[in-house]
């Protein structure tokens, strides 16, 4: 019997039977009547580790940068020009070419007061939403999740993907937690067999709160993974005939299962994915640009796959990074934990594509670091609240004035 | 409400106070009272050692490191080595720690060590900081909280992680005085009050300047870097020192209640908040200030306690990732092969020890389990038993430091089980009861139907006796029930 068929028969003859939990009942019977996803999508790329901003979006008319970094700048002539004071890193050629078809919006000294210059720490706070001197166990995803459940008789995980093996803690929420997945095909393997499956069928007659916990997490975990795989199944355009041409990188290959599950029609509006590789304390230029070309080549590919199915106004790809790094370099060709960086939005039809604020002023520092200007959590604010239509006050727990790119 | 047999008592004691039992132990302390186990998990023959992986004289910190590379006395490679071997005995003391809590050795003591990580949580890169931290929470897990607080509190590790060698006179550094506050004594706020003000912050970060460490990793007080002017601490005034405000915060009541009401939901219920377990916290709370912080005696009366033993609380607790292993460990007297799968499985479950995720520590409860997590822990048994494949990998954290911990180890985690001391100890057992009793040893929730079920339905119709029991073993700890202790 196809797994299929099985959710609408369980869910049709065995109702009332002690067989299924109660809150799978529902859950089946919500996710058959289940209208495909028609609003916005939101893809979120994390650079871990905490990229160079300075030399990402370069300050090419700033004698402080070339100063404090006289082996690591990129010569002006090198840059790829945004606007009269800064520019792309030449290994973004990809993405500047994307700029120039008014895709890309830069956002200049994102960050946050007090800043944390532990990688983990800083990640937290950036996945949390909160503040610098407090420790919340749920993500900003994850209450988005939460809300988006609420009122609802059971929760979708799926409705928040991340493509990946593990779940951030952006993505954990307090009732319901996002899902990780690799891709449809691993994750459908994962839960397949006797075992997981019939487990999640039966259920416990026990109901203590955390013997039931599991099992719901359970059942969600098997339901997400069957709706999400059969859809991705049935898809018009298989895996196989993707449009696009992906680089084979771990970036590149993730996106493509992006972009297949956004063509499925999943009803998935938030995708995160994160990469690593950015902590360049030693021997940065090769290491940072051979990362920036793989990001750049990537988010390309995925656009262009976009457009070719007229959805890019659809989709918006925001990238973030949880620190940018010291304004002068060490004694090991490398940079130091620093604090603001940049934010890209790519796609979604914002307008007009553009460098979003001024460029950092490195002739006011913080302890050799740059001052912030913009509070990532207004730029949350503006991706729940305009892009997502989601109650940002409620999932951030404060009010975080918006933005005006969406 | 469901019955607790003795044997599931005693489990239960195991589980909480330790990282369970040996199938043959839980059947011997069957025997005994309550009473005297606990007393015996109190005072264990084995007199405290500390865990070492690293002489002191081996080490040489990173910053120290990073000045030779700046200098020219080590090149870059050698620079990259040096920090690479950091790291690895930092990952070599965390598979020690856990290799212990897998053996029955002074269980209590490395039960409340790994709370007290948890509580005093605290990450640095000096593996020989991290060694003599450990050793402190372990040393004093059983001791009194004002010792254990005082000595953690002048940790280099601590004052390293907290900043505090950075907190001068003029140029105070709040991030100590705060967390100590926060985090390790009072609690933010205790209903609707603060349980401190900005005043005290400030006052207290004042008083703890001049705390700071040597090169050689040993607790200084740098007077001439000591505010010594008049502070101001929960309304009392003084020319106070760190001394001063430790003790302060240990002359509040509000340190006991909020201790033991973290200790309270680590040994009896992750989700307790209501009224009935308030007034048990509040009744253990008056006794453990009383006797003057004693933890020993907290922990006897909470482990001796009636309704510590009740079907509600019974198999009802998240088994943290290393609770989990150590567990595995423990009841088959599991031996991995290699050090990498131990850190594999705490990256790919979000526990790895000695890596906190911050100050705050590991949130707990269900916290641990989400759809990757669940699946993961519910194939962990046919990894480790059945040479199952990995086929996932954890994210990288980002930190160039720490991308040894993200490796997988080459090939399957092999471990071996110790089975035939586990099947001596079901020998008595017929073979249809085998499930069953099975199922009473692993689990502290009954085997439903349905669960019942599908582990028979792995059973092989020829498989001989030793065969079966180990199908069952790995089938019943890959249940849903397993991951609740």
């Amino acid at each position: 019997m196809q797994r299929r068929d099985f959710l609408k028969r369980s869910a049709l003859t065995t109702a009332g039977t002690m067989l299924i939990p109660h809150f799978l009942k529902a859950y089946e019977l919500n996710q058959m009547g289940m209208a495909p996803a028609t609003g916005k999508t939101l893809v979120i790329v994390q650079l871990s580790g905490g990229n160079d901003g300075l030399n990402t979006v370069v300050p090419y008319r700033n004698d402080i940068y070339y100063r404090e970094r006289p082996t690591l700048a990129i010569p002006r002539d090198k840059v790829l020009t945004l606007n009269d004071e800064v520019g792309f890193n030449p290994a973004l050629e990809s993405l500047k070419s994307l700029y120039d078809d008014g895709l890309v919006t830069v956002i200049n000294n994102v960050g946050y007061p007090n800043p944390d210059r532990s990688h983990f720490r800083s990640k937290d706070i950036w996945q949390t939403a909160s503040d610098s001197d407090k420790y919340v166990a749920t993500g900003w995803l994850g209450r988005y999740l939460d809300a988006s459940c609420s009122g609802a008789d059971a929760c979708q995980p799926h409705r928040v993907i991340e493509v990946d093996d593990t779940l951030s803690l952006a993505l954990k929420g307090s009732h319901v937690n996002g899902l990780a997945m690799l891709n449809p095909q691993k994750l459908y393997n994962q839960t397949r067999g006797s075992m997981v499956e019939g487990l999640a069928k039966a259920g416990h007659a026990d109901e203590h709160d955390n013997v039931s916990y599991l099992y719901k997490t359970l059942a969600e975990t098997v339901s997400s993974a069957s709706y999400v795989y059969d859809k991705s199944a049935q898809s018009t355009r298989p895996v196989n005939t993707t449009k696009g041409t992906y680089p084979a990188t771990e970036l590149g290959s993730r996106l493509k299962t992006v972009s297949e599950l956004i063509q499925s029609g999943v009803s998935t509006s938030v995708y995160y994915i994160s990469i690593s590789g950015f902590d360049t304390h030693i021997n940065q230029p090769n290491q940072q640009e051979r990362l920036l070309r793989q990001y750049a080549d990537a988010v390309k590919a995925f656009m262009g796959d976009l457009k070719a199915s007229n959805r890019q106004n659809d989709v918006l790809l925001m990238t973030f990074s949880e620190f940018g790094r010291r304004v002068k370099q060490n004694a090991s060709n490398g940079t130091d934990h620093g604090t603001a960086n940049n934010v890209f939005l790519v796609g979604g039809g914002i307008t007009p594509g553009k460098v979003f604020n001024e460029a950092p002023n490195l002739a006011s520092l913080d302890e050799g670091d740059l001052k912030y200007t913009v509070d990532f959590r207004n730029i949350y604010a503006t991706l729940l609240r305009n892009w997502l239509n989601a109650d940002d006050t409620a999932i951030l727990g404060q009010k975080f004035d918006t933005l005006g790119f969406v | 409400m469901r019955p607790i047999s003795k044997q599931q008592q005693i489990q239960h004691l195991y589980w909480r106070a330790g990282f369970g039992a040996t199938p043959a132990l839980a059947q011997r302390e069957s025997h005994r009272p309550i009473r005297k186990v606990v007393r015996d998990l109190l005072n264990s023959e084995i007199p405290f050692a500390p865990l070492t992986v690293v002489e002191p004289a081996q080490v040489v910190d990173r910053k120290e490191l990073r000045g030779m590379a700046r200098t020219g006395m080590i090149d870059r490679n050698m620079l990259k080595q040096r920090l690479k071997e950091n790291t690895e005995h930092i990952r070599d003391l965390n598979v020690l720690w856990v290799q212990r809590m897998g053996t029955n050795q002074d269980v209590l003591r490395e039960k409340m060590a790994l709370f007290w990580h948890g509580h005093f949580a605290c990450r640095v890169l000096n593996p020989v900081a991290v060694q003599h931290y450990l050793n402190t929470i372990r040393q004093h897990a059983l001791g009194t909280f004002g010792e254990l607080l005082m000595a953690v509190s002048k940790e280099p590790a601590m004052l390293q992680f907290l900043n505090n060698q950075q907190n001068r006179k003029n140029a105070p550094n709040e991030n100590f005085a705060r967390e100590v506050m926060e985090l390790f004594t009072l609690g933010r706020t205790d209903g609707s009050t603060a349980n401190y003000t900005e005043a005290d912050v400030k006052d207290a970060a004042r008083a703890f300047t001049g705390w700071g460490f040597t090169i050689d990793g040993e607790f200084t007080f740098r007077k001439n870097q000591h505010d010594d002017g008049l502070k101001t601490i929960f309304g009392q005034s003084g020319t106070f020192v760190g001394d001063d405000v430790i003790r302060l915060l240990l002359e509040r009541k509000q340190t006991a209640r909020f201790v033991t009401s973290k200790i309270y939901r680590f040994l009896v219920d992750d989700q307790a908040t209501d009224s009935t377990a308030r007034n048990r916290i509040n009744t253990l709370a008056d006794r453990f200030y009383s006797k003057g912080y004693n933890i020993a005696d907290l922990l006897e009366t909470i482990l001796t306690a009636d309704w510590f033993y009740e079907p509600a609380v019974v198999g009802t607790r998240i088994k943290s990732p290393v609770e989990l292993v150590a567990g595995i460990e423990q009841s088959l007297g599991l031996q991995f092969e290699q050090k990498q799968s131990l850190i594999f499985i705490q990256r790919t479950l979000g526990q790895v020890l000695l890596y906190p995720p911050n100050v705050a520590g590991w949130p707990g409860g269900r916290n641990w389990i989400d759809s990757s997590s669940l699946l993961f822990r519910m194939k962990l048994p046919d990894l480790l038993l059945q040479a199952g494949q990995v086929n996932i990998k954890p994210k990288e954290d980002g930190d160039v430091n720490t991308e040894l911990l993200s490796k997988r180890g080459k090939g399957s985690m092999q471990a071996s089980a110790d089975w035939n001391a586990f099947e001596a100890a079901f020998a008595s057992v017929s073979t249809e009861k085998l499930p069953d009793e099975l199922a009473a040893y692993l689990l502290q929730q009954p085997l439903g139907t349905a669960q019942r079920a599908t582990v028979m339905k792995r059973l092989k119709p020829d498989s001989n006796r030793s065969d079966q029991l180990k199908i069952l073993t790995a089938t019943i700890m890959a249940l849903p029930e397993y991951q609740l202790c």
